[in-house]
């Protein structure tokens, strides 16, 4: 059984207990415990069931490789699933569930997926699920859906807070081992600005528990001593619990701080997101233990060896009374020596080498350890738990020799450096073949944008295992020459081993696990490549090998092994599958940061803001603006809230506040040449004081923007955009002039946001004007399609005699600080007129109403202006403009296209949205021709019917023919194709 | 994320302030022009594994379009230059060729 050393523990405080609970049992720990070592110090070998077979699992790792010992953390708004126990510090009140069984963890209904795993190897799903078609959408996906996945989806919202910071150094270095802390120190001594970041709490890595000596002292000495040198250097910025997420291009590296994950409600965010860039980044990120692949490596109390002796040297927890070791190489025997001096048991050391001569070996059995070489673990016993191993020569097919009582296993395969930071940004590795795994290639780093090396490995994430090395290649690698000496026990090669024995019949391979986590076994890899399965990423999507959320850290080296012995080829040349980020799981709440709720965007108010909420406004978003959409009043629906604004409009005066407009001014001696080779019509022969409607296209010929161009003198002209396209628009004419035509003197400026802009509209806008006060704004004075300079109200004012409703209509601008005022002012004149504000969807009856096209409703992007019967806004006369080539294509110059119609409903409903016409008749793919959709409808208040704009074939040529028209039931409603302009189709009512 | 160097203002700007506009020193064809012209000048773009021109636009910065020379394999950039030319500086060209002796030119 597992439980807690009476003495030892380098992380805990023994003085400061904490209680916790696992399934509801009560446990204690000690603070300094992570949750993995707590829950072994109360005997809980069993803490999951796994994905497909719900096997019982135990915990493999201490770190962040742990690929079993995941749970539901926490309750309510601070439930998350998913979290790895070996990560995640314990504290005083934690609560966790175990995952993926039903009823319990220790009955596991699931679990009779394990005596039919025979019929569930690799690719089970994909080659069952395919026929009968029907049957997937019915009878699988909801019981695959119910019976996958580890933990459960959070229900809550998040109560917890995560913020953004930024940070820019010199040098990154990632990782607090002795690696790291060399680098930095060099770097930092150097005068460099230097980050040194570490994923745990604890700085100084794996040095201590090996028991190594630097500079004569012992690791922990050293370990300190440079700490504190560090914390010295002004230079230097020291973060725990900071784990690289990723490295991006040319030194952005996204960073994820836990500081808040261990005192939950403390007032601190949870996450701290870095977004660091960095000159240049030291991975010096360690490397991983391999486990071995033998049958029954999953049992719970099979561990990793490096892992074990974590847990006995930093949290006094044994894994067991009787450990047996397996291993393949010298480090393992310092798990020996380690459970040993610990008072504990190890029956015997399993070496898979014919030849074991290192230091530590001899070590081991002077201290009366019995070493046995060329053995090999047939086969584990027990079910929940060890119970003992089966053991027989490496060399044969698993003939038992001698069984032995035990009750943990510790197992060594070698390992891999850590090269996800180096392989994220393009990277490449070699295969070292003395230590059987992927190295970082020195020669091929990714680059930096000047063409240097953006990422340098350090230490053990080189390949470099031993002390010594890696304190002379994370020396070099800051730029240094002058390393510490280090004194470690001389250690033999390694041989790789990828199955054990390695003769090991199919009965022995189906129990040997890979990815336990995705419970991927070598069976599985080796059917995927019996089935043709050549590529190492075809075969990870087949077998989803290391494809779980711990990505195959302690899996994916084994699984290709595997796959390349089965392919006969070289591993080489099998290759890696792609690292991607993130290195752990980073959780959403952290990447989102303060970006949700009200700030989850940046908004865009008008000066007018504030009145319109205080008056009740229901907003909208319009690009980045909020825009009320109607002024609902008590008991009113939107609906009645819009049709009453209309209506009032027509009959009496609206006021809109069009600020949101965009205003672009064009200005200089080529102006004039300019606007006419960005819109369709001519804009330079436009009169002083005068406005002109005016179309922009693409380059393709694709009408893009619209709006009415004001001449304000000799050089300069105003040109409106619409609301969402200001910006758009800036940068298009910027783009046209700046790289296109430089030699012309012209100058641009957005200046949307320097006016507040309200329009006064209606049969009473002249009436509430003239009450207001100023400036001439009779018909004679000022007529149709004009704009002037002056006063209104005390006010300096810009008025332009436009209308997009069709009625008699202001627009009129003043500085953006006296928007407010100006609007109150134009309520308190326009009130014995009946005067009401309207919101952006009574603007668009209104405009409907007659006809008016608005870009994104009429257009899409694939609409030229003659579909909508603007031919006349396109200059005949001009040599050129944007869209003129590309206008004269067939295609665009057919007279097949769809074009803008009128519809109406012959009931005089409301036609849906979106709604398309149907013609005769099928297409290749079996469904039904058409021949026109709806692209505006409203219902019209003023005429007391639904109305609709829409682009049929042959266009205005069909006024007068009833046509089809979807409904969202999918049943038809006859429509009439008519004119499109619905409203005062002469023009009187504008033009008074 | 890229990093580049303004050639306006002199900043070293990273990609969130940069808009990117696609591939640099295209000849525009207008009206009047030939189909297989405008073809070209509307569709063909390059997609090299390796020395692309391309155009930017400091937009959160100075608002100045500038043309940029970078490796689309291994993301090094070579060079930027100002907009307002309709080829490389010649020393860039030498650059991007002692740096990259396979390479054929811009065109």
């Amino acid at each position: 059984m597992s439980t807690r050393l009476a003495k030892g523990g380098r992380l805990i405080d023994r003085t400061a207990p904490q209680e916790f609970t696992f399934n509801g049992k009560r446990m204690k720990g000690f603070a300094g415990d992570t949750l993995a070592a707590a829950l072994l110090a109360n005997d809980q070998i069993l803490v999951g069931r796994s994905f497909k077979y719900h096997r019982p699992r135990g915990i493999v790792a201490s770190g962040a490789e742990e690929p079993n010992a995941l749970v539901n953390m926490g309750v309510g708004g601070r439930f998350e699933p998913n979290q790895r126990t070996t990560t995640t510090e314990l504290f005083d009140g934690l609560t966790c569930t175990s995952q993926n069984h039903w009823p319990s963890l220790e009955f596991d209904i699931g679990v009779v997926n394990n005596y039919v795993a025979r019929f569930l190897p690799a690719g089970f799903y994909y080659k069952t699920f395919i026929h009968p078609r029907f049957a997937w959408k019915h009878i699988f996906e909801p019981i695959v859906r119910q019976s996958a996945g580890l933990g459960k989806v959070p229900k809550e919202r998040d109560a917890d807070r995560y913020e953004y910071a930024y940070a820019f150094c010199d040098l990154l270095v990632v990782g607090g081992g002795i690696a790291g802390l060399q680098a930095a120190l060099i770097a930092g001594r150097a005068g460099k600005r230097v980050w040194l970041i570490e994923q745990t709490a604890h700085w100084g890595g794996r040095a201590v528990v090996d028991g190594v000596e630097i500079d004569g002292q012992p690791a922990e000495e050293w370990i300190k001593n440079a700490l504190q040198a560090l914390v010295g250097m002004g230079n230097v910025t020291l973060r725990e619990r900071c784990m690289a997420a990723a490295s991006y291009d040319h030194g952005y590296v996204l960073c994820d701080e836990r500081l808040a994950d261990h005192t939950p409600g403390d007032g601190r965010p949870r996450h701290r997101l870095w977004r660091v860039r960095a000159g240049q980044i030291i991975a010096a990120t360690g490397a991983i233990e391999r486990p071995l692949s033998f049958a029954g490596n999953d049992i719970p109390g099979v561990m990793l060896a490096s892992a074990m002796r974590d847990y006995v040297v930093n949290w006094a927890v044994s894994p067991g009374d009787r450990t047996v070791i397996v291993t393949n190489n010298d480090d393992a025997y310092r798990t020996a020596i380690t459970l040993k001096e610990a008072g504990l048991e190890v029956p015997v050391v399993l070496d898979a080498r014919a030849n074991v001569t290192g230091d530590l070996p001899q070590q081991a059995r002077a201290m009366g350890i019995r070493v046995e070489v060329g053995r090999a673990i047939a086969k584990v016993k027990g079910g929940k738990r060890v119970t003992g191993v089966a053991i027989c020569a490496h060399a044969g097919q698993g003939a038992v020799l001698e069984e032995i009582a035990c009750d943990a296993v510790a197992m060594s395969g070698g390992w891999s450096p850590v090269v996800h930071l180096w392989s994220h940004c393009g990277g490449k590795l070699n295969w070292d073949e003395s230590q059987a795994h992927f190295a970082p290639d020195p020669a091929r780093p990714p680059l930096n944008h000047d063409g240097s090396a953006l990422v340098v490995t350090a230490g053990a994430a080189s390949g470099r295992l031993l002390t010594g090395d890696v304190l002379v290649d994370a020396t070099a690698a800051a730029g240094g020459d002058d390393a510490p000496t280090a004194s470690a026990p001389f250690e033999a090669a390694m041989e790789p081993v990828w199955i054990m024995p390695q003769g090991a019949p199919v009965q022995l391979r189906m129990k040997m696990w890979l990815d336990p986590q995705n419970d991927v076994k070598v069976s599985d890899v080796q059917l995927a490549a019996r089935e043709g399965y050549a590529s190492v990423e075809h075969t990870k999507r087949y077998t989803t090998l290391g494809m779980a959320t711990d990505q195959g850290k302690l899996s994916n080296i084994n699984g290709l092994a595997i796959l390349a012995d089965s392919l006969s080829s070289p591993i080489p040349q099998v290759g890696t599958t792609t690292f991607r980020p993130p290195y752990t799981p980073v959780t959403i709440g952290a990447l989102a940061g303060e970006a949700r709720g009200e700030i989850f965007q940046p908004l865009r108010r008008t000066p007018i803001h504030d009145w319109h909420l205080a008056n009740r406004a229901y907003m909208e978003p319009v690009g980045l603006w909020q825009r009320p959409y109607c002024y609902p009043r008590t008991g009113e629906t939107h609906e009645q809230a819009v049709h009453r604004e209309v209506r009032n409009t027509r009959a009496n005066v609206g006021l809109l506040d069009a600020s949101t407009l965009g205003k672009i001014i064009v200005k200089g001696p080529d102006a004039g040449k300019l606007l006419d080779m960005l819109y369709t019509n001519v804009m330079s022969n436009l009169g002083i004081g005068k406005c002109r409607y005016g179309l922009m296209c693409s380059e393709q010929g694709f009408l893009s923007d619209d709006g009415v161009v004001a001449r304000i003198d000799e050089e300069t002209w105003l040109c409106h955009t619409t609301s969402g396209g200001s910006d758009r628009i800036h940068a298009w004419m910027e783009d046209w002039l700046q790289c296109e035509w430089w030699d012309w003197q012209v100058y641009t400026a957005n200046i949307t946001e320097q006016f507040a802009q309200v329009a006064v509209v209606g049969p009473n806008a002249r009436k509430t004007l003239e009450r207001l006060g100023g400036m001439d704004v009779s018909k004679e004075a000022f007529p149709f399609m004009t704009w002037k300079d002056g006063e209104l109200g005390g006010f300096r004012a810009r008025a332009y005699r436009i209308s997009f409703s069709g009625e008699l209509s202001y627009e009129i601008a003043v500085p953006a600080s006296e928007g407010r005022a100006f609007w109150d002012a134009l309520l308190a004149a326009g009130a014995e007129f009946g005067m009401m504000p309207y919101g952006t969807e009574g603007l668009h009856v209104l405009r409907a109403e007659k006809g008016f096209i608005m870009i994104g409703d009429e257009t899409d992007g694939t609409v030229i202006p003659q579909d909508l019967n603007l031919g006349w806004a396109i200059s005949k006369k001009k040599a050129d403009f944007l869209g003129k080539r590309g206008q004269e294509r067939p295609h665009l110059a057919s007279p097949d296209r769809w074009k803008l119609v009128g519809l109406e409903a012959l009931d005089g409903s409301v036609i849906a949205d979106g709604a398309y016409a149907p013609a005769p008749g099928n297409n290749a793919n079996g469904q039904r021709n058409t021949q026109g959709r709806v692209t505006s409808t409203y219902f019209s208040p003023t005429l007391g019917k639904g109305i609709a704009m829409g682009l049929v074939k042959g266009g205005l040529t069909r006024v007068g023919e009833v046509i089809e028209m979807t409904r969202l039931d999918g049943s038809f409603m006859q429509v009439r194709i008519v004119d499109p302009v619905f409203y005062d189709k002469d023009g009187e009512k504008q033009n008074v | 994320m890229l990093i580049l160097e303004c050639p306006c203002c002199g900043v070293m700007a990273e990609e969130t302030e940069l808009a990117p506009g696609g591939e640099a020193h295209l000849k525009r064809f207008g009206a009047g022009s030939s189909d297989e012209d405008f073809e070209t000048y509307m569709f063909a773009r390059k997609n090299p594994k390796g020395v692309h021109f391309e155009r930017w636009r400091h937009a959160y910065g100075c608002g100045k379009w500038f043309l940029a020379a970078r490796c689309t394999a291994t993301l090094e950039v070579f060079g930027t230059y100002p907009a307002q030319t309709t080829e490389p500086p010649a020393e860039l060209v030498e650059k991007i060729k002692a740096k990259r002796p396979d390479w054929k030119g811009w065109k």
